[in-house]
Order: C-alpha cells, then sequence, then structure tokens
C-alpha cells in the first residue's frame, strides 16, 4: 500500500541514485526533463481521452450513443481526428500577421505545461514545488487572454477579431472573482504553496469551510477556460468560430489541446484547493487526485452540454454585479471566522 | 540522352507510381480521414432539416464520428449540399468549397443539389451543384431521408478508403 502510495517517488529516487552524486546539477537536470515530459504526456493524454468523454457525454445528455464504431466502443475515435487534423492544408490568410498568427497557438498550449507543473499530484509529487505556486499558477493562467487576443487579432478577419475582444473583455472580468475566490483558503493555510494547502485539509476538505468560494471558483473557472454556458469567445452562431475562424490542421489542433489542457488545469487547482487533492483513506494518493480531478471534468461537461449559452451583457453582470461582491463577502466572512475561532480557541 | 541516364529515369518512375515511401501512410491517414469527416454547416433548403434530424438522437450520425458540424470552412472536410441551390447562392457556395483546406469532398444531398428537382425548369435555379464543385456523392430524395444521408457518408468513407477504385459496387451486400 504505502509502496504503491509512493510508487512514483521511488521511480524517481531511482533514477537520481543512478547518478554518482544524486543531489548534483546533472540530476536535477535529468529529472527536470523528467517531469517535463511527464507533464506534455499529462496534457495530450488528457486531451485525447477527454474529447472522446466529451463527446459520450454530449450523447448522454442528449439520449444519444456518442462515437462507438472506431474500435472498441469507440475510443479510437479521437486518434483518427488528430491524424486527419495532421493531414490537413495547412493556410494562412493572406492578410494575416503571419509571425502573430503563428505563435498564438503555441502560446495557448504552452500554458497549461506552465501551469500543470505545479500542481502536486501525490505527496511530495509536484514537479516543481514554488512556495508562490498558487500565485504562479494563477498568473501564467493570465497570459492566456493575450493569446486569444493575439489569434483574433492576426487573423485578419472580422469575427476573430470580434471574438478575441470578448475573449479580453470576459477572461479578465472572470479573473478577478477567481483570485477572490481562492484568498478566503489561503488566509486559513497562509500559504501559497499549494502542498501546503493540500496538507492543510488533513482533517477537512476546504470545500466545507468554503462552500461559497467553491461555487464561485467553478464558476469563475468555468468562464475562464470558455465553455458552455460562457462560450461567447467562440459562439458559432454569432462570432463563427472566434479567434480560430482562420485556424486550420494541427494549428487548430493546438488551440483545442490548450483548452482541454486548460480544463485540466483549472479542475485540478480546483481539486488541489478545495476537495483535498491527494488525501483520501484507502487508495493511492495520485489515484485519488485524478478522481476528483475526473469528476470536476465531468461536472463541467454536464453543465456545458445542459445549460443554453447565456447573453453578453448577463455575462458582465455576472461577475461584476453578482461573483465579485460574493467572493469580497465570503473574504470577510472568512475573516471573521478566523476571528473567532482565535478568540475562542485563545490563539 | 544516354541509355542509362534513360533507363534510370524509367526505373524511378515505376518507383514512384509504387509510391514505396509513403503508401503506409496513406493508408493510414486515409483511414482517419474516412473516419472523421466534418461537415461544414451548409443547410440550404428543406434537406436541411433532414441532415438536422440525422445528428439528433434517433438516428445519430455521431456513432460515426460525423458529428462535429464546423460553422468556419477552414476546420471542415466536407461539404453537404443540403437543398436547393439558387443562381444567386452559387457564388458564395463556391467560396466556401474554395475556403476549404485539402483534402475535401462535397456530398450533393436531395434532388436539387443532384439536378435541380422540382425546380429545374426555373429561371434562377443551379440544376445541379456539380456545375460549380466537383461532387464525390449524389444522394436521391426529396429529401433524402437521414438514412439516406448516413449511407451517403459510408459510400465516402468507402471511397476515401479505396483511392484506386473507380466505381464503387458495394450495394446490398
Amino acid at each position: 500500500m504505502q509502496t504503491l502510495n509512493n510508487l512514483f517517488l521511488i521511480i524517481a529516487h531511482f533514477i537520481r541514485s543512478l547518478f554518482a552524486d544524486p543531489q548534483s546539477v546533472w540530476a536535477n537536470l535529468t529529472m527536470d526533463v523528467i517531469n517535463f515530459i511527464i507533464v506534455v504526456v499529462i496534457i495530450v493524454l488528457a486531451a485525447l481521452i477527454l474529447i472522446l468523454l466529451e463527446r459520450k457525454v454530449a450523447g448522454w445528455t442528449s439520449m444519444r450513443t456518442g462515437p462507438n464504431r472506431l474500435g472498441p466502443r469507440g475510443w479510437f475515435q479521437t486518434i483518427a481526428d488528430a491524424l486527419k487534423l495532421m493531414g490537413k492544408e495547412d493556410v494562412t490568410p493572406a492578410g494575416a500577421d503571419k509571425i502573430i498568427f503563428k505563435i498564438a497557438p503555441m502560446i495557448i498550449f504552452s500554458l497549461p505545461m506552465m501551469t500543470l507543473a505545479v500542481i502536486p499530484y501525490g505527496n511530495h509529487m509536484a514537479p516543481i514545488d514554488l512556495d508562490l505556486g498558487i500565485f504562479y499558477f494563477l498568473a501564467v493562467s493570465a497570459i492566456s487572454t493575450l493569446a486569444f487576443l493575439m489569434a483574433g487579432w492576426g487573423s485578419n478577419n472580422k469575427y476573430s477579431l470580434l471574438g478575441g475582444m470578448r475573449a479580453v473583455a470576459q477572461m479578465i472580468s472572470y479573473e478577478i472573482p477567481l483570485l477572490f475566490s481562492l484568498l478566503g483558503v489561503i488566509m486559513i493555510t497562509q500559504s501559497f504553496n499549494l502542498g501546503d494547502i493540500v496538507k492543510a485539509q488533513h482533517t477537512i476538505p476546504f470545500i466545507v469551510l468554503q462552500p461559497l468560494a467553491f461555487v464561485i471558483y467553478i464558476i469563475a473557472g468555468i468562464a475562464e477556460v470558455n465553455r458552455a454556458p460562457f462560450d461567447l469567445v467562440e459562439a458559432d452562431q454569432e462570432v463563427v468560430a472566434g479567434p480560430f475562424t482562420e485556424y486550420t490542421g494541427l494549428r487548430w489542433g493546438l488551440f483545442f489541446l490548450g483548452e482541454y489542457g486548460n480544463m485540466t488545469a483549472v479542475s485540478a487547482l480546483a481539486a488541489t484547493v478545495f476537495l483535498g487533492g491527494w488525501q483520501g483513506p484507502f487508495l493511492p494518493g495520485w489515484v485519488w487526485f485524478w478522481m476528483k480531478v475526473g469528476v470536476i471534468i465531468f461536472f463541467m461537461m454536464w453543465v456545458r452540454w445542459t445549460f443554453p449559452r447565456i447573453r453578453v451583457d448577463h455575462l458582465m453582470h455576472l461577475a461584476w454585479k453578482v461573483l465579485l461582491p460574493l467572493s469580497i463577502l465570503n473574504i470577510f466572512l472568512t475573516g471573521l471566522g478566523i476571528f473567532i475561532y482565535r478568540l475562542v480557541m485563545g490563539g | 540522352m544516354d541509355v542509362r541516364l534513360e533507363r534510370q529515369l524509367r526505373e524511378d518512375e515505376t518507383l514512384l507510381e509504387k509510391n514505396i515511401l509513403v503508401t503506409n501512410i496513406d493508408k493510414l491517414l486515409n483511414w482517419a480521414r474516412g473516419h472523421s469527416f466534418w461537415p461544414v454547416t451548409f443547410g440550404l433548403a428543406c434537406c436541411a432539416i433532414e441532415m438536422m434530424a440525422t445528428g439528433g438522437p434517433r438516428y445519430d450520425i455521431s456513432r460515426f464520428g460525423y458529428e462535429v458540424f464546423r460553422a468556419s470552412p477552414r476546420q471542415a472536410d466536407v461539404m453537404i449540399v443540403a437543398g436547393t441551390c439558387t443562381r444567386k447562392m452559387a457564388p458564395l457556395l463556391r467560396r466556401i468549397y474554395d475556403q476549404m483546406p485539402e483534402p475535401k469532398w462535397v456530398i450533393a444531398m436531395g434532388s436539387c443539389a443532384n439536378a435541380g428537382g422540382p425546380f429545374v425548369d426555373s429561371y434562377s435555379m443551379m440544376a445541379g451543384v456539380d456545375k460549380i464543385v466537383p461532387v464525390d456523392v449524389y444522394i436521391p430524395g426529396c429529401p433524402p431521408r437521414p438514412e439516406s444521408l448516413i449511407y451517403g457518408l459510408l459510400q465516402l468513407q468507402y471511397k476515401v478508403s479505396n483511392p484506386a477504385k473507380v466505381r464503387l459496387m458495394r450495394h446490398g451486400k
């Protein structure tokens, strides 16, 4: 049991022990490269599985079956899609700003790599254990706004530009309630380190202490990754495909990978901060972690295929007039709770 | 040109015909293409209603992985011309077709798109979209039932998977 729990730590220790000095620069460099590869594999695997899962959940929600012809129960469908995207023609519009047009998908794809690197997947299993982990996570994920705007601007297409502008308005608005909803947890734990936050939930997960913050985080998180009911950025009926209108083949595939990677990252942060991360009885820590992430991702897909898209002004009202005051109220209540707790316990 | 060079060229040509280097990748890509047609949203008339019904729960085109209707032609593989194409619509249809990246296919759905249908005598009618875009599969019917559309898509899949075959005889096997 303990062996299974520490399986990856043991493997890491074994790789380090192959070097003459296990703490040398070369050993650290090798471990960094291995961690990097693992994070990339996580993103690609997550995208491959989640895209099919999304279609299956869509089928389940609208009483269909979803893909079931290719491979066992349709599990090869995403592989066929990915191969087909690789074989498509690569179109760059004549009037496009070529450099910006080409680097935008790369930026989108690089962001989940950077954010997923600080998540603790198990006890002492964060690829990079940053003291300001949660701060770093939010700072990096905010860059994706820029990538959407670059894609919209670089395409030289009016629908792309509209979609890019919408992305900026929406993602910056929802960034603020997202940050404030996490502040309550940071006040309780007095730490920005994600590993410490998980350890602080040893007795009780923070979803019990901070239910309001969890609800705000999930709503703002769905808006942050541009999924329905907040998918105004790529609303088919209004702005053809938003910033992605002019992208073909694998460039568009990178956007898709990035979207699912970001979704995994947001769910992983929710599982870490509110659901107790890798803490759980009986099963190994990393199994618990991925189960919690899976539940949140399933919930996000369920919401996506259940609710219709909301209007632009309603979107802004929800962010500024509902979520922001509620998240400030949550900070106030948390402070009050900590004050009373100290008064009673004599801290 | 001396004889040796000529013979060398001839041998190269035969090798090229066999396509020894990329033949397996071609097979793999054709397999992938045939199993993942993403149609561009292009409903013109009443046939589009049948196209929507094909995506619905009763017929469920998503079983074959063809349910990803893309709004942008840049991400689509197959254009299902569903309905009556007028002369006014023809340039737009051609433009959407040109905007799609290669490889791309066209399915003419319904009698109007095939050959004009009941409006064939009208002054405004583009009788048969094969006058402006190369059509791969014709689906008869006015409008065709969802089963016909699924059958047409599967015929296209067979055509894509077997690029060497000119005429497809696969009915009622």
